[in-house]
């Protein structure tokens, strides 16, 4: 199967927009324009856009508190999201959310949480009520190597396969939770062959390139739109940040970083959409120059934004709150 | 007396603690290696070694089972929380197991087990990271709750938390881990059960814990200036709560303000002012006013932020309430 050139030409906008986008966000970060805690998605890139634009626009995503990427191209617009880092009134969750807590009903995304794991059974939850609703979505859950250790990660499988639910389990298996290398974390670290003791496929591939991710990732939706149940899929690759902005990621060495970063998403695409000649370096100069653009406005529009009214603290506890 | 940091009490305490009695061992997450989030394990592994102080995987309600397991069978273990809201994960072996283990079983468990987890807010960390939820625990018989505000009670009563036969949940402040204070050389052993008036007053008296003591006393000195001398009372353990030390000090100023972090309906602050009202009600020349959280989720805004959670200027203007 090849992947259509102009959907090539999308994901490399995708993750071209991310990496700006994060760039930004360490940038406002330093400024104090965001505060708490900001996990960087920086060398990720190619698997929430390899992963959710196999999607239908109507599919469901749901993820960790390291998702800026995941809710940009689910559709969140790059203004909303930085306007909800600044904690703005404006921002994708009214200011309340922040880094952690991103949600786009909008853009069928299901959020940010911050609490490892967590969002395990609840996309479980969303596939549930696919299915019996007979809605046709597919729901695609993401979690990190570190999620997989949880309890929360069997029972979340165990009830998927149970009921044969049209779930993808994503694992952005990054080797790291915060500083602990997986094979210290996991008594068995392939994370994809977790999957089996419950039933359920696995499968894993390479998370620095898109084009793999994207190919994988639309059979496995296929498969679960299909009725073939739950699927897992491990995608390997590598944050270049630390866990955080807070956190320098003394605990890898730079040689071992210095290695992920030869094998970058973004360069990788741009050269082999280069050698298909779909591309030239023209446009994919544009494409950045445009990149560049978005996140400056959305900065600028985050930072001239006004902050929630001090009434909106108590608004949206309850149902029956007034809303702003 | 040398001047140390919160987080060095944590890690010299535990020194101590591990060098007296080799039943003593740390485990939790990044507690190793990385030397604890906070920094307050930092050493300790290459002190004594990966056996006594253990990387776990993030799971931490089996983090919590396995340390009462250990505790149940000869050892004294001290399991980190990296921060209390994951402990929420740990509820069920919090409550239904450690908090009543020894009662259910006719006295015949022994649980010298201590939780130690870092809670608080006030950093933009959004609403689940930052929890003040020891009203959860201390309204659960079975298990004791320690807060200390300052390096030297940290130091003492993690000792003493190490040395009890109860299990122990010990609750650190986040963002009192870089404060300073004067800590002896050598034995520091502090009782639980034991308040410290951390400053003397005639006029009002403001009970407060952990961080809160902090905003207390700067609520004491702006007092001063309107010629208002406020008690600041540090109750240091909840469970067991130094009633006594409480009342006496209510008795002589016949005014109190009870100030926490956390939420505000059925805190902490509510069993205290109840307790006053229950023994001095003829005493008071008002009635005990709360400060506390407002009943929100944690929002992440900067200003909202600020205005859910309580600071020296509340405290202030309760105490204005009930002595102008
Ligand atoms: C229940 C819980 N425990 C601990 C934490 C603190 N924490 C935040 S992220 C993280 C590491 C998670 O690693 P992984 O699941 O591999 O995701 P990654 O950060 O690599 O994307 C930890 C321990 C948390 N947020 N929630």
């Amino acid at each position: 199967m090849t992947i259509a050139a102009a959907d090539q030409i999308t994901m490399y906008r995708n993750m071209v927009l991310i990496r700006r986008f994060e760039e930004g966000v360490a940038e406002a970060y330093a400024d104090g324009f965001i505060g708490g805690f900001t996990h960087l998605y920086i060398g990720q890139e190619a698997v929430a856009t390899g992963a959710i634009t196999a999607l239908n626009h109507d599919d469901y995503a749901i993820g960790t508190y390291r998702v800026h990427a995941h809710a940009l191209v689910r559709g969140s617009t790059a203004r909303s999201l930085m306007a909800e880092l600044y904690g703005r009134a404006t921002g994708v969750c009214k200011g309340k959310g922040g880094s952690m807590h991103f949600f786009d009903a909008q853009h069928y995304f299901l959020g940010g949480y911050g609490i490892v794991g967590g969002n395990l059974p609840i996309g479980v939850g969303v596939a549930l009520s696919m299915q019996m609703q007979s809605r046709d979505a597919v729901v695609m859950n993401f979690f990190g190597d570190g999620a997989s250790n949880q309890g929360v990660f069997h029972e979340a499988l165990n009830m998927a396969k149970l009921w044969n639910l049209p779930v993808i389990f994503v694992c952005e298996n990054n080797f790291y939770g915060i500083g602990t290398d997986v094979r210290t974390s996991s008594s068995f670290n392939e994370i994809h062959k977790k999957a089996q003791g419950y039933g359920i496929p696995g499968h894993v591939v390479n998370g620095m390139d898109v084009l793999a991710v994207r190919e994988k990732c639309e059979e496995l939706v296929r498969f679960a739109r299909q009725g073939g149940g739950p699927v897992l899929l491990e995608a390997r690759c590598y944050r270049y940040q630390g866990h955080s902005m807070t956190d320098a990621g003394k605990y890898r060495s730079v040689a071992e970083a210095e290695l992920w970063k030869k094998r970058d998403p973004i360069p990788r695409l741009a050269k082999s959409m280069l050698e298909a000649g779909i591309v030239d370096a023209a446009r994919l100069e544009a494409v950045q120059a445009e990149a560049n653009e978005v996140v400056t406005d959305a900065m600028r529009f985050a930072e001239a934004s006004p902050w929630p009214a001090p009434e909106a603290l108590y608004q949206d506890v309850y149902a029956e709150d007034a809303s702003a | 007396m040398p001047e140390i940091r919160y987080y060095e009490a944590v890690s010299q305490a535990l020194a101590e603690e591990m060098t007296r009695d080799p039943r003593v061992f740390v485990l939790g997450e990044d507690v190793g290696l990385v030397g604890g989030t906070f920094r307050a394990t930092e050493g300790l592994m290459a002190e004594f070694g990966a056996r006594r102080v253990r990387d776990t995987p993030i799971a931490e309600a089996g983090i919590i089972g396995v340390a009462m397991g250990a505790a149940m069978t000869g050892l004294r273990p001290v399991a980190e929380l990296m921060t209390l809201n994951f402990g929420i994960v740990a509820m069920d072996q919090i409550i239904n197991h450690v908090s009543k283990a020894r009662y259910m079983f006719g006295g015949q468990a022994q649980l010298p087990l201590v939780i130690r987890a870092a809670a608080g807010g006030g950093t933009q960390k959004g609403a689940q990271h930052s929890h003040s939820i020891e009203s959860w625990f201390v309204n659960a018989p079975g298990i004791r709750v320690v807060m200390p505000s300052t390096p030297y009670d940290l130091k003492g009563l993690l000792k003493t938390a190490i040395r009890s036969e109860d299990p122990v949940l010990f609750i650190e402040h986040e963002m009192l881990y870089n404060s300073k204070g004067e800590v002896p050389d050598g034995e520091v052993l502090l009782p639980f059960g034991v308040a410290d008036v951390k400053r003397a007053g005639r006029d009002v008296t403001i009970v407060a814990w952990s961080k809160m003591v902090h905003e207390a006393l700067r609520a004491a000195e702006l007092l001063a200036h309107e010629g208002i001398e406020a008690e600041v009372i540090d109750l240091r353990t909840l469970d067991p709560l130094d009633r006594d030390t409480i009342l006496r000090s209510v008795l002589r100023t016949r005014r109190a303000v009870v100030a926490e972090e956390g939420w505000r309906t059925v805190g902490v602050g509510a069993e205290i002012a109840s307790q006053i009202h229950e023994a001095l009600f003829y005493e008071l020349e008002a009635p005990v006013q709360r400060v506390a959280a407002a009943d929100v989720p944690t929002p992440y805004a900067a200003n909202l932020e600020k205005l859910a959670l309580p600071d020296a200027q509340r405290i202030v203007e309760a105490v204005l309430k009930i002595t102008l």
